[in-house]
């Protein structure tokens, strides 16, 4: 199946930067794709090049298989989201929303009815007349992207268009946007720098760093399976060393940390001498009372708590070892630990298989 | 406390009492009051309309009266109509440094006299002006031209004074419009003229109608352009004003005069206001 | 059409030639007027006779430069004299309006507000002479009753200063207005908090954070009052200002002479006006 959206070898330079470099992708049809990166990283860039505001210096963007670099911006196949929506101020919802359909040339009774339609669509009935600052923010991203999709778009671009809301609207409107896109079944492109969005909503991420992507693939896969220390250290959060490789063995390595820490971790490609970075996540740590209940793991050592950073479910713990390195502990919230508290001696152990090594210096390193 | 806060707001609310009161309302009402009576003889006079008899009476005060209030009018449409691609031009297509030099470009020949201004206009256009050089020595004419004292002239000069105030509200409204709006005007499938007319101008409508309103009451309040530029025969409102108080002493009819041209700049600007549902308080303040 | 939508490019060069046309048409008056002041001839226009400073420095007939020509002189005087008060008088007046308008809630405020706006719409010939027209009223009466004439009601300098006070207090106080708007309240209450009365608050924290747009009322109301025409038209008595001193010239005849007035008044009013944008793009 031909994808909806493939770019290819897209570079967009500007003056001496290159804001995109060599970057390609596609998305197949129905599909929620999303781009994750910091600020600044070229993900907007390259929407604006889907959208035809920005010409790449070279490469190639085609919907449907066919290239639009000669098509201007309002002839594409491909509709936007803004970032702060751009809503028209000066119209009204209907008008909004019937906007696209009038460039069409659709009768008058036609868009009416369309416009109905959308509105039903998005939950919103009857609001057709008000102004559009008579909306809370829930309600206008749901306008802003009817406004897109009674054109039946072949692409949908939505610029973090959730940003401007306040945190509940925003876990709230991840839910109801991946619902919007099962309904309209239209393939959309999201971007943002929020990885929750990211992770919630999509079925494929690219995790974009300075101009390239660093990762294609699904939530899970950037979760459990980064590829580079950018991704590691992007997605989720994590403890991190550089240290020297003592011993490789297979996939598991055997390395001492710059402070002296002795640990067992896997990754690919290293050799004894070579240093490293060492990622392991909060997470993947077990905190035990006692000794015997880590024997399973191939790292453990014990250490005093020095901090603990209560927030519900996602409570932490920062504990302390011998060697004075601090680690960032998950504090599981089945009991166990209740009664905690500061300078309290614990033990800690994780796999090797969730400490996970790149090669200091490595592509994308950061 | 509180009575500090009355006094406070007595002290404050005084000098504007005195400003609105002895500069503006109790001077309008004694021109109105003057331009009721007429002279019966010396140092007395009776109460009468006969001055605004006389004004809507004689052909050549009227025709001047419709003459200035239409040419306003044209004058202000076709300052709106130069400035708004400028305006656009400064506020959306330049970027940075060129868009602050451009607008400061705008200003500077505004904050020099209209006498300078008028001037210029005249080393110009005279029959021993630039252009008329200029056009002889092109061979486009064989004798000098004389273009001043004509109406296009006159209108020339109009607008050309008054352009500044048609130009910085237009850029000030456009510059609020968001790129995105645009954008996404274009997105949706708008062509160039669609997003115009559906998003650009009425975006740009406030703008559109306090530049209007300032613009038509400076033509119609004008005085030196259409003294120095305009025909010996085509009087301007103002100057009719000017003589009937300065040179023929009448000062009645100069006052019945100088109120039809309040009458009609109050309900050009009121209609202006209505057209477009807005305030005089949004438009100026 | 911005520049991230693409334009063919004739529509792009014939769009940024209109706009440089434009530019011209503003520029071209004022660069004659500049240019023939330095003109060796009795007369601002062609043909050009060679280079001259005489009409800024001369000191012989009939080529008497700015600087000896008295009449000129004491017209500029005038004018600064005018324009000094007038920018006084009406910041000040802008000041206290601003205040009330922003911190007092009363009846008719808005009917009091739109009063404050109307001068903007009044033709200034109109200003002036309703005052004339008054103040000789005032003159008058005060005749009949104590036979005393009050010179300074009629035609003169006095008349001047208020025909222009009148229509420029309301641009100070939409400046001054605008900015007070921006004023954050609790800065003056933080002040409070910290033991100053009211108006210490007032004169240590909100007069300065007013300063920049006062400073811009003053330089804005000056140019103003100094290249007022019309309502000084009707109100002039036997000390003429710089402008209508130039149009009773213009009228008689012109000579390079008033080139130079007009480049020097160009080059005094930009130098102000420019020194005011810059130094409110500093604070």
């Amino acid at each position: 199946m031909t994808p909806d959206l493939e770019c290819v070898d897209l570079v967009k330079r500007f003056g001496d930067t290159t804001a995109v470099d060599n970057v390609s992708f596609s998305v197949p049809p129905g599909s929620f794709f999303s781009i994750l990166g910091p600020s600044g990283c070229g993900k907007t860039t390259i929407m604006r090049m889907i959208a035809g505001f920005l010409d790449p210096t070279t490469g190639d963007i085609r919907i449907k298989g066919g290239s639009v670099l000669d098509t201007p911006p309002n002839k594409r196949p491909v509709n936007m989201v803004f970032q702060h929506l751009a809503l028209f101020p000066m119209m009204t919802i209907a008008e909004n929303i019937g906007y696209g359909l009038r460039r069409r040339g659709m009768s008058k009774p036609e868009i009416a009815r369309k416009v109905d339609e959308a509105l039903e669509r998005i939950g919103l009935p009857g609001i057709g007349a008000r102004k559009v600052d008579e909306l809370s923010g829930g309600q206008k991203q749901r306008v802003a992207i009817a406004r897109c999709m009674v054109l039946e778009p072949d692409v949908l671009l939505l610029d973090e268009p959730l940003g401007a809301l306040d945190l509940k609207l925003r876990e709230h409107m991840k839910v109801e946007l991946k619902a919007l896109q099962a309904a309209f079944d239209t393939t959309f492109v999201y971007i943002t720098h929020d990885q929750s969005e990211a992770l919630v909503m999509s079925d494929q991420i690219a995790v974009m760093n300075a101009g390239r992507f660093e990762q294609v693939g699904t939530g899970q896969d950037l979760y459990y399976r980064p590829e580079t220390p950018f991704v590691a250290g992007f997605i989720g959060d994590t403890n991190r060393w550089s240290g020297r490789i003592e011993k490789a063995e297979g996939g598991t390595l055997q390395l001492r940390t710059e402070s002296g820490l002795a640990m067992r971790a896997s990754g690919a490609g290293l050799a004894p001498g070579d240093m490293a970075e060492i990622f392991v996540r909060p997470e993947a740590i077990r905190l035990a009372a006692t000794a015997e209940g880590l024997a399973g793991f191939d790292n453990h050592l014990s250490g005093t708590v020095t901090s603990i950073l209560f927030n519900g479910a996602a409570s932490r713990l920062l504990v302390q070892d011998a060697a004075g390195e601090t680690l960032e502990v998950t504090l599981p919230q089945s009991g166990e630990f209740d009664r905690l508290k500061r300078g309290d001696m614990v033990h800690i152990g994780w796999g090797a298989g969730q400490a996970t090594c790149f090669a200091t210096g490595a592509a994308g390193a950061r | 406390m509180r009575n500090q806060s009355r006094v406070a707001f007595y002290l404050l609310l005084m000098p504007l009492v005195l400003w609105l009161g002895l500069l503006i309302i109790i001077p309008h009402i004694d021109m109105l009051l003057i331009s009721l009576r007429e002279r019966v003889s010396f140092g007395v006079y009776d109460r009468s309309l006969a001055q605004y008899e006389k004004a809507l009476t004689e052909p050549l005060y009227l025709r001047t009266f419709a003459r200035t209030a239409v040419m306003s009018v044209l004058a202000t449409a076709i300052t709106l109509l130069i400035a708004f691609p400028v305006a656009y031009y400064i506020a959306k297509m330049a970027r940075g440094r060129l868009q602050q030099v451009l607008f400061l470009l705008c200003l500077i020949p505004f904050y020099v006299s209209e006498l300078v201004r008028t001037f210029g206009w005249m080393i110009l256009l005279r029959e021993t002006g630039i252009v008329s050089n200029l056009l002889q020595w092109a061979g486009l004419a064989d004798q000098p031209v004389e273009m001043l004292y004509t109406d296009a002239t006159m209108m020339v000069g109009l607008v050309y004074t008054s352009m500044l105030f048609m130009v910085v509200p237009l850029v000030t409204t456009l510059e609020s419009l968001d790129d995105s709006v645009i954008e996404a005007g274009y997105d949706l499938g708008g062509s160039g003229l669609s997003v115009l007319r559906e998003i650009i101008i009425p975006h740009a409508m406030p703008g559109i109608v306090s530049g209007c309103i300032v613009v038509f009451m400076l033509s119609l309040g004008n005085y030196l352009t259409p003294t120095m530029l305009g025909g010996k025969d085509s009087l301007w409102f103002t100057e009719m004003i000017y003589n009937q108080f300065i040179v023929r002493s009448n000062w009645e009819l100069g006052a019945a005069f100088g109120f039809m041209l309040l009458v009609l700049s109050s309900v050009i600007v009121w209609g202006m206001l209505r057209l477009t549902g807005r305030t005089l308080k949004e438009t100026m303040g | 059409m911005i520049p991230t939508i693409p334009q063919s490019r004739t529509v792009r060069i014939v769009y940024g030639g209109y706009v440089a046309l434009f530019f011209l048409y503003l520029a071209l008056p004022l660069t004659v007027v500049a240019v023939f002041a330095f003109n060796d001839s009795q007369f601002p226009s062609l043909p050009w006779e060679g280079f001259t400073w005489n009409w800024f420095f001369g000191d012989t007939r009939p080529q008497i430069g700015v600087f000896h020509e008295r009449g000129i002189l004491g017209a500029v005087g005038t004018s600064a004299f005018v324009a000094a008060c007038v920018a006084v008088l009406s910041v000040a007046v802008g000041t206290t309006n601003a205040f009330l308008f922003n911190r007092y809630d009363f009846r008719g405020k808005g009917l009091l507000y739109v009063l404050m706006l109307l001068p903007l719409v009044i033709p200034g010939i109109v200003l002036g002479i309703s005052i004339l027209v008054f103040s000789s009223t005032l003159a008058n009466g005060i005749w009949d009753l104590a036979q005393m004439d009050i010179q300074a009601l009629r035609p003169g300098l006095l008349l001047v200063i208020l025909g222009q006070f009148s229509f420029i207090t309301t641009i100070a106080t939409l400046v001054i207005s605008a900015r007070l708007q921006k004023f954050d309240r609790t800065l003056e209450e933080a002040a409070l908090n910290l033991g100053a009365d009211r108006l210490t608050a007032v004169r240590t924290i909100t007069l300065p954070f007013l300063a920049p747009a006062m400073i811009g009322a003053v330089v804005v109301a000056f140019l103003m009052s100094f290249e007022n025409f019309n309502t000084t038209l009707m109100l002039v008595g036997s000390d003429a200002p710089l402008t209508i001193a130039m149009f009773d010239r213009l009228k008689e005849g012109s000579t390079p002479l008033l080139n130079a007035v007009s480049l020097l008044l160009m080059l005094g009013s930009s130098l102000l006006a420019l020194m005011m944008i810059l130094f409110q793009r500093r604070s």
